[in-house]
């Protein structure tokens, strides 16, 4: 069903792969032995006469990433990506799990919905990690069922796409979140300030005379965010952050010991305001590209760890849809298939990054904030969930590489180097690039 | 096109030169260079001798046909252009708002590959969306003409704008030009800027800070927000109509207020130099932006904007359909 998967091995040897896996405080060349897709043990010349090989020479094998961040759509929206068409998409990306907004149709906020989006992962072979809604309908005005959903396998709990205007609303609603000690993704747009602007508001948006979004819609949230949750003691995760004034904000709320912490895109980190010269709506999202000096900060807040983890705020939207007029269009770009080359061309060979660092922001913080000690990280005696990917391999990412229902990416034509050649889900093998 | 030829090319100080004209779109001044503003105006010169004629007519476009795709509400741009079109011997179809099938689901793209299909040479465009003329041009081979894009440009208002200026000022370069009222919503003004700093014109926008789009200075234009600074000793006054739909946004605090800081009056007029020209891209609230009796005065060319229009447009639809492939 999900495709490139390889045979069943029963007993398998990655040879001299560069493993990289901060929380097990491995980073260097070893050999790795499977049995029954399940890792055993690793160590130095690894051999058994019955094994199968795989030679991992100059690839590197990472715990699979998790991504905080996608919209699967499903259900409601299957026009533009099913629970499979994404979990094939995030196979193709390296991610092993990924946790999805609950802004589908009906909006995810019941117990049954939740269920239902395990369910259709589990029969993928996938981890679905479902955010219910924060309030019914995401309508911003009564609380949801957070304790049947969390009891059902809800992760989190948010309104993303929206905000929870009332402040008053949303110190109940996060108060009520903290009793389950369920985390809270925060949307942070005050959408008063942002009124449908179609991009960042800034010189860029007075030149294209288009309706803009200021970086206060988002500082603004963040704020009220922050000081709702040292109000209420509750575990508060800011989504997408993309501001300078967004990331000061987290960092003070770190410092002053407020349970916070927050993501960042690969767009956000790649990409700026200038990126829509051409009135193209594969660079219309929300929050929008900013400036540069709003791309320099979030990338400094990643080095010093303000910003805990890359999600991709994977958005596909179908290709007539993303054909109407900037204003009309839909806000939102997909991004699972390009979210590692975009992190490697960036920070590793961009800015000198470690390996190791890699693995934190796309594995192991995502776990860690979502409370799962089984993924982001390798371990011996579960289903194998991790990835080989070739550091250096150098490609143009184009509509080929897109196994997503929908095509609706800011980094076509890109160039990016780094990319993920197998990806092992739950103890399936998938070899992304067919066995060439 | 032998008559439009044959008259000289008039040099008011900004000369045209050689430049050829080459794009088959007109999308907004932002794109043109100096030479290409230029041509269009001096363009505009020979075509207005068409419109003084007891046959208004010449044949330059006899046998092709422009769609006036008019997607958000307009009266005089869309019959200043219909009858640019009649005059050059286009055939023409409209379509409204209303009647088009864009009210029905239909997206942007759809409906320029269906229009297409037609067989139209030229396809003038009036959209509520700022940048939909930039999408249709990349996806249609037909030439575009921007009529206006939500609140991004008004290319073809500002030429003739600039039009009138040369035409009662000689030359636009060192004219203090000065715009009152909604920039923030106003594509003729960002057109305007566009245009009139390419060709040296000292542009000061004036309003309450509400509405003044961020950073536009970068522009190269001033912002002054007294009013009665920024109108002394300018050669143009241009208002802006202040769009009385847009009251829910709360950009003022009531009309009287606005009036009393933004008006023009006589008295703030005289501060101008004393030929100083009056424009208005209308339609005009009197008593609102600009005093009525102001408006009818000599110094006022809001009408000869409305004459020079056809003039304009005409040289528009000529050069583009002279740089359209196989046609």
């Amino acid at each position: 069903m999900i495709k490139p998967v390889v045979d069943h091995k029963p007993h398998v040897i990655i040879k001299q792969a560069h493993v990289v896996d901060p929380a097990n405080g491995i980073d260097g060349v070893l050999d790795i032995e499977l049995k029954e897709m399940e890792i055993v043990r690793w160590g130095k010349q690894l051999d058994h006469p019955q094994a199968e090989i795989i030679q991992a020479k100059g690839l590197v094998l990472m715990p699979g990433f998790l991504d905080l961040h996608v919209h699967f759509r499903d259900p409601g929206f299957e026009h533009k990506e099913t629970i499979q068409s994404g979990v094939q998409a995030a196979i193709y990306g390296g991610f092993v799990g990924c946790v999805t907004m609950p802004n589908t149709k009906p909006a995810c906020d019941n117990s049954q919905i939740v269920k239902y989006q395990i369910e259709r992962g589990e029969q993928f072979g996938f981890n679905i990690f479902p955010a219910g809604t924060l309030t019914q309908g995401r309508e911003g005005k009564k609380i949801s069922e957070m304790a049947e959903m969390k009891a059902s396998g809800a992760v989190a709990v948010s309104d993303d796409g929206t905000w929870v205007q009332d402040s008053g609303v949303a110190r109940r609603a996060y108060e009520y979140a903290a009793t389950y000690d369920l985390l809270i993704m925060s949307h942070a747009e005050d959408c008063c300030l942002s009124m449908h602007g179609s991009m960042n508001e800034g010189v860029v948006s007075t030149k294209l005379g288009l309706r803009a979004v200021p970086n206060a819609a988002e500082d603004v949230a963040t704020a009220r965010d922050v000081e709702i949750a040292r109000l209420t003691g509750c575990r508060l995760h800011i989504c997408h952050v993309s501001t300078r004034q967004a990331v000061e904000t987290v960092r003070r709320a770190k410092a002053d010991g407020i349970k916070v912490t927050c993501e960042v895109t690969p767009h956000h980190l790649a990409l700026t305001d200038e990126s829509f010269m051409d009135y193209d709506t594969n660079f219309k999202m929300n929050p929008p590209l900013r400036t540069e000096a709003d791309r320099q900060a979030v990338i400094r807040g990643l080095e010093d760890g303000t910003i805990d983890a890359v999600a991709t705020d994977h958005a596909p939207h179908a290709a007539e849809e993303k054909a109407q007029d900037v204003e009309s269009a839909p806000p939102g770009v997909i991004g699972l298939e390009s979210a590692f080359g975009v992190v490697m061309t960036e920070l590793y060979h961009g800015r000198k990054w470690k390996l190791a660092d890699i693995v934190k922001i796309l594995s192991l913080k995502p776990g860690e904030i979502i409370g799962n000690s089984q993924l982001g990280r390798l371990v011996t005696g579960v289903p194998a969930n991790f990835v080989l990917a070739d550091p250096c391999h150098t490609w143009q990412f184009d509509e080929s590489h897109i196994h997503s229902k929908s095509k609706n990416s800011c980094f076509l034509g890109k160039k990016l180097k780094g990319k993920v050649l197998h990806t092992f889900v739950n103890g399936t093998h998938y070899d992304l690039n067919g066995g060439k | 096109m032998a008559d439009a030829e044959k008259k000289k090319k008039t040099d008011k100080g900004d000369p045209a030169g050689d430049v050829k004209w080459v794009r088959k779109d007109l999308l907004g001044l932002r794109d043109l260079s100096v030479a290409e503003i230029n041509l269009i105006l001096d363009t505009a010169e020979s075509f207005q001798e068409v419109s003084q004629r007891a046959v208004k007519k010449v044949p330059v476009l006899r046998g092709k046909t422009v769609a006036n795709l008019f997607l958000e509400a307009s009266t005089r741009t869309r019959i200043s252009f219909e009858l640019a079109e009649k005059r050059l011997s286009a055939d023409t179809i409209g379509i409204t708002g209303s009647a088009s099938s864009m009210t029905k689901g239909e997206s942007l793209l759809d409906t320029a590959a269906n229009i297409e299909a037609l067989k139209v040479s030229l396809i003038v465009l009036r959209h509520p969306s700022s940048g939909a003329p930039y999408r249709l041009a990349r996806h249609t081979a037909a030439g575009i003409v921007n009529a206006g894009d939500g609140i991004n440009e008004h290319p073809t208002q500002a030429l003739i704008d600039m039009f009138t200026m040369r035409q009662e000022k000689k030359t636009i370069k060192g004219l203090k030009v000065v715009y009152i009222g909604d920039i923030l919503h106003s594509r003729v003004a960002r057109s305007n800027i566009w245009g009139l700093t390419k060709l040296g014109a000292d542009v000061i926008v004036c309003g309450p800070k509400t509405l003044i789009p961020w950073g536009i200075e970068e522009l190269g234009v001033r912002v002054v927000y007294d009013m009665k600074k920024a109108v002394r000793d300018a050669d143009v006054v241009t208002l802006l109509r202040i769009q009385l739909e847009r009251q829910n946004e709360t950009l003022f605090p009531s009309l009287r207020e606005y009036g009393s800081s933004y008006g023009l009056d006589s008295e703030v007029f005289r501060l101008a130099k004393p030929d100083a020209l009056l424009m208005h891209p209308g339609p005009v609230n009197r008593g609102v932006e600009v005093e009525s009796a102001l408006a009818n005065s000599p110094q006022s060319v809001i009408l000869k904007q409305v004459t020079n229009g056809i003039a304009v447009r005409m040289a528009v639809l000529y050069l583009l359909s002279g740089a359209l492939p196989n046609d």
